[in-house]
Order: structure tokens, then sequence, then C-alpha cells
């Protein structure tokens, strides 16, 4: 579905990837794993035009586009949600829904079923978004991609700051992605969290694809994390 | 006239001075809150609006209301597109860096100026008012039958005036629903607030530069419509507005437009009021006194956010 051949990216003058390939598949989630810096998040904005590629190019269903304009590559269904939630603080919980709808076309029903997800966004509606709880505003940033109705879903560090119970949450959230057929990049730091659902794990290492492997050979071979992240 | 009436007339003038000052100061402050461009050609806008007001009244010249409704619905379009082209061709080509917009703009200023010095002319121009009676306002005073009233001479205004002054509330309005109960102002809101998101969301957010570079200019032109009746059409005539609301956005806080009315409001009426009692230099001198003291005491503004 979604493939990365050999990237190359920088911010600015300082490089950051080196040639990274990658394979995401519908219904499948691909794991990226490596130390802080190692390069992921700059995968994620790569994909999503946020960044531009010197070298390489990004396909979906084999039709380039990473030349693509940034505002273009939603409108393929690729959802994100990034970093540190990146919501429209000033905007309502409502607003934050609206402006993920703006892309989809059914968007009366996709709003229903976001709020059928996250029943308690239903409840903050008219509340900023930056009065939100740490666990909302994951649900909101989490909701707010759910409504372009997704393809591939990119999840940069969706866990992060968040308590177990939220942290569940989220994750039956990725589940529930999965077997609608949705391909799934994660960017985690918490293996723990997300390593039972992966489905295929990518080591990164500056900027480079250090390994590729089934989820299956790493729960088989924990050691393997050991060598490659120290944990 | 004893100083209440007097005070009285100068306030009106103030809120005149105030009504198209919040109007012209709003443009600033939209183009800088959702693009972060400060536009040193915001003045030559005005000054385009208020010439081509001229032309367009001169055009349909048959009855001065015709003429100047007319003025007051094409002149602030043409702004609009001509300052949209300006951002499609010129910001957008320098990617909106901050220094070389200061710069770019500088040079647009002076393109825009010599132009309208080559066309126009270096004559002012007048643009009749659709109406303009004169209105006397009645003053109350206690006095030994108690509460009374009287017509003081010379206090009054004109019909137009008074206009201009609803006018504005009424184009204030408009923006501020268009701002938050339209899908519109909700992509303008999101893409000041984090315009890579709103790409990651599927904004186009340079069109929505150019239509936000567009409106801030259609509000300084619309500004510029209802002065020219008061104040002719000329081809410098930007200088002042540009200052004036460089110093009321810097009060208002950046980009903040309730922030932007209320120093507007602030810095006209004071404006109006110290020209009338003392001299118009003096009130220029004292509004930048006191956007120098905002910027030692509260650097941003009023009602603006630390970044």
């Amino acid at each position: 579905m979604l493939e990365i051949n050999n990237i190359h990216v920088a911010y600015g003058r300082v490089k950051t990837l080196y040639g990274v390939s990658l394979h995401a598949k519908a219904g499948e989630i691909l794991c990226l794993l490596g130390r802080n810096g190692a390069g992921k998040t700059t995968i994620m904005k790569s994909i999503m035009g946020l960044l531009p590629i010197s070298e390489g190019d990004i396909s979906l269903d084999g039709q380039t586009i990473s030349n693509f304009p940034t505002h273009e590559i939603p409108r393929r269904r690729i959802g994100y949600i990034p970093q540190g939630r990146r919501l429209f603080p000033e905007l309502t919980v409502a607003e934050n829904i609206e402006i993920g709808l703006m892309t989809c076309k059914e968007d009366h029903h996709t709003r229903d079923w976001v709020l059928d997800i996250f029943p308690i966004l239903g409840e903050r509606l008219d509340q900023l978004a930056m009065t939100l709880s740490g666990g909302e505003q994951q649900m909101l940033a989490t909701a707010r991609a759910l409504c372009l109705r997704p393809r591939v879903l990119l999840l940069d560090e969706p866990t992060e700051g968040l308590q177990p119970s939220m942290i569940e949450q989220i994750r039956q959230v990725i589940i529930r992605m999965k077997e609608e057929g949705v391909a799934i990049i994660l960017v985690e730091q918490r293996v723990d969290a997300i390593l039972s659902i992966a489905d295929q794990v990518v080591f990164i290492e500056n900027g480079r694809n250090l390994e590729t492997m089934d989820a299956d050979t790493l729960r088989a071979n924990p050691e393997i994390l050991t060598h490659h992240l120290g944990v | 006239m004893d100083f209440g009436p007097h005070l009285l007339l100068a306030s009106l003038e103030g809120a005149v001075a105030a009504a198209i000052l919040a109007l012209t100061a709003i443009g600033l402050s939209i183009v800088f809150g959702v693009m972060r461009v400060v536009n040193v050609a915001h003045g030559e806008f005005y000054m385009i609006g208020a010439v081509i007001a001229w032309w367009v009244a001169s055009i349909v010249g048959t009855h001065p209301a015709l003429g100047f409704v007319a003025a007051l619905v094409v002149a602030p379009l043409i702004v609009g597109m001509l300052a949209a082209t300006a951002d499609k061709f010129i910001l957008q080509k320098i990617d909106y860096d901050p220094d070389r917009t200061i710069v770019a703009t500088i040079g647009l200023l002076y393109i825009i100026q010599q132009i309208t010095l080559m066309t126009f002319g270096p004559e002012a121009r007048p643009v009749q008012p659709p109406f303009n009676t004169r209105l006397a306002l009645p003053w109350f005073e206690f006095g030994e039958n108690g509460f009374e009233m009287y017509w003081p001479w010379g206090l009054s205004i004109t019909s137009y005036k008074l206009f201009v002054i609803f006018a504005a509330i009424a184009i204030m309005l408009a923006l501020w629903m268009l701002m938050t109960r339209t899908k519109i102002g909700l992509i303008m809101r999101a893409t000041q607030q984090d315009s890579d998101m709103a790409k990651a969301f599927g904004i186009p957010v340079n069109r929505v530069y150019s239509w936000v570079f567009g409106l801030g200019a259609g509000l300084a032109a619309a500004g510029a419509v209802l002065v020219v009746p008061m104040q002719q059409a000329h081809y410098l005539m930007g200088h002042d507005p540009l200052l004036l609301s460089f110093i009321v956005v810097i009060i208002g806080g950046l980009g903040s437009l309730p922030g932007t009315v209320i120093a507007a409001i602030l810095i006209g009426m004071s404006d109006g009021i110290i020209s009338v009692f003392f001299s118009p230099t003096l009130a220029k001198i004292i509004a930048t006194l006191v956007v120098a003291m905002v910027l030692v005491f509260r650097p941003n503004g009023l009602m603006g956010r630390s970044n």
C-alpha cells in the first residue's frame, strides 16, 4: 500500500535520513523503533510532505505522492497523529473535529463514527482543545485523524505521557483500525505497549534502516531489543 | 463653547478617527496574525482604496450616493485582488521569510506609490459624501431649575460622520461573524494556530494566505473609502494610517483582533481629543510614547500572548 523507497531528507543543511525504505501493508501495523534522534519522526513528517525529500520517493498504491503539495497528502486518506498531538489549541473540540472532516465527503456520518469511538469528546464539544487533559487531547488528536477515514494511519508516539488506562484505550483503537484494513505506521518509545499488536518491526538508527523483522521474531527474541535499543 | 460640549465634540471626532483606524489596523493585524507577515505596504493599499474610490465615484457620477456605494463595493474588491496577486507572485516566492517580506513590502510600497503618482497625479482629489446634513447636538446641565437641555452653538456632527462610525462597526461585526461563524474563518484560525498541521489536514495554506492578504488590504481600502469624503485622495495619504495602524497593532497585541479594536478606540479617541484641544502633532507624539511604554511594561501588548 504505502511504499517508501530509499528516501533522503535534510533539515536545512543537516541531513537526517540516508536512504530509508519501508513498506506498510493494509491491515498491518509497522512499528518503527530506534533511539531518540534516529529519524523516526522525520520519516513520518516526510510521508506527510512536511519535509522535502532530496532523493527517493514515496508511493501509495503505486502512485508517487512525494511530489504532491502537503495539503494533497491527507486527501489520499493518509491520517497523521503527530508527536505532542499538535491540536489547534484555541479551537474547540468540535472545531478540531471539523478541520479533520474538511477533506472527508461523508462528514456527518464520520463525525458520529468518531464520537462513537471517543464518547467523552461528545461531552466536551464546546471546550477549547488546550483545556483538555492529556488523555483527552490524545483522543482528540486521534479522532481528528480518523475523520479522514484513513487508509494509512501514522501515529507518532501516541501513548506519550498517558496513564495506563488511556494507553489501553488508544491501543484498542489501533487494533480496531488494523482490523478495518488500515495500514498503520507506528512510532513508539513504549515497546511493551505495542509489540504485542505489531506485525512488522523496523529498527532505525542514524537515519538508516538497521534491521527489518516480523514482530513474532522480535517477541520470541527480546534480546534483540536490548541489542538495538539498550532496553 | 464650554468645556463639556467641547469635549463631546472632540470625542465624536475621535470616534470617527477610531472607527477608520480600527478598520485599517484590523487589516494589518489579521495579516500578521495569520501569516506572520509585517506588511509595510498596508498604508499604500489604503491609499489605492481612496484613489479607486475617487475614480469609481467620478465614473458613476450621476448621484454622489450612487458613486459612493459603488466605490464602497468596488474599491475593497480591486485592492483585495491586487494584494492577493502580490502575495502569490512576491511573498509566496520568498517563502514568507520574515526579513525578506519586510523588504519586499517596502518595495511594494514604493511601486504602488510611484505608479499612483504617474497615473493619478500629485493632486489631492475630493469625493462627495453621499449625504452630509449637519446635526445639532443637545447638551444637558444641572442648573437652577434642575436638569436643563440646551443647544450650544457649534456642537454638531454631520450625518456622514455618524454613518462612518456605524459603517465601520457593521464591517467589523461582519468580519467577526466571518471569523467565528463560518468555515472560511475556521480555516483561517486553524492556519493561524499551526500552519503545518493545517496542511496535514488538507488546508491549502498558501491559498489561505493569499485570501488573508487580500482581506487585510480590502479592509484598509474600505477604511479609505469611508474617509475619502472627509479627507481628499492623495498619493501620499498612506503614511499616517500605516504608522497609526502599527501603533494600534503593537498596543493591542500582535495578531489579536479584540486587542486591535480596543487599542484603535484608545488611540483614535485620544488622537481626536488631543488634536481638538492641543494639536495633531502632540497627539502623534503621545501615541508614540504610549507604544514605547507598552513595549517596556507589556511587550506583548494589551491582549497579545507570548510565543
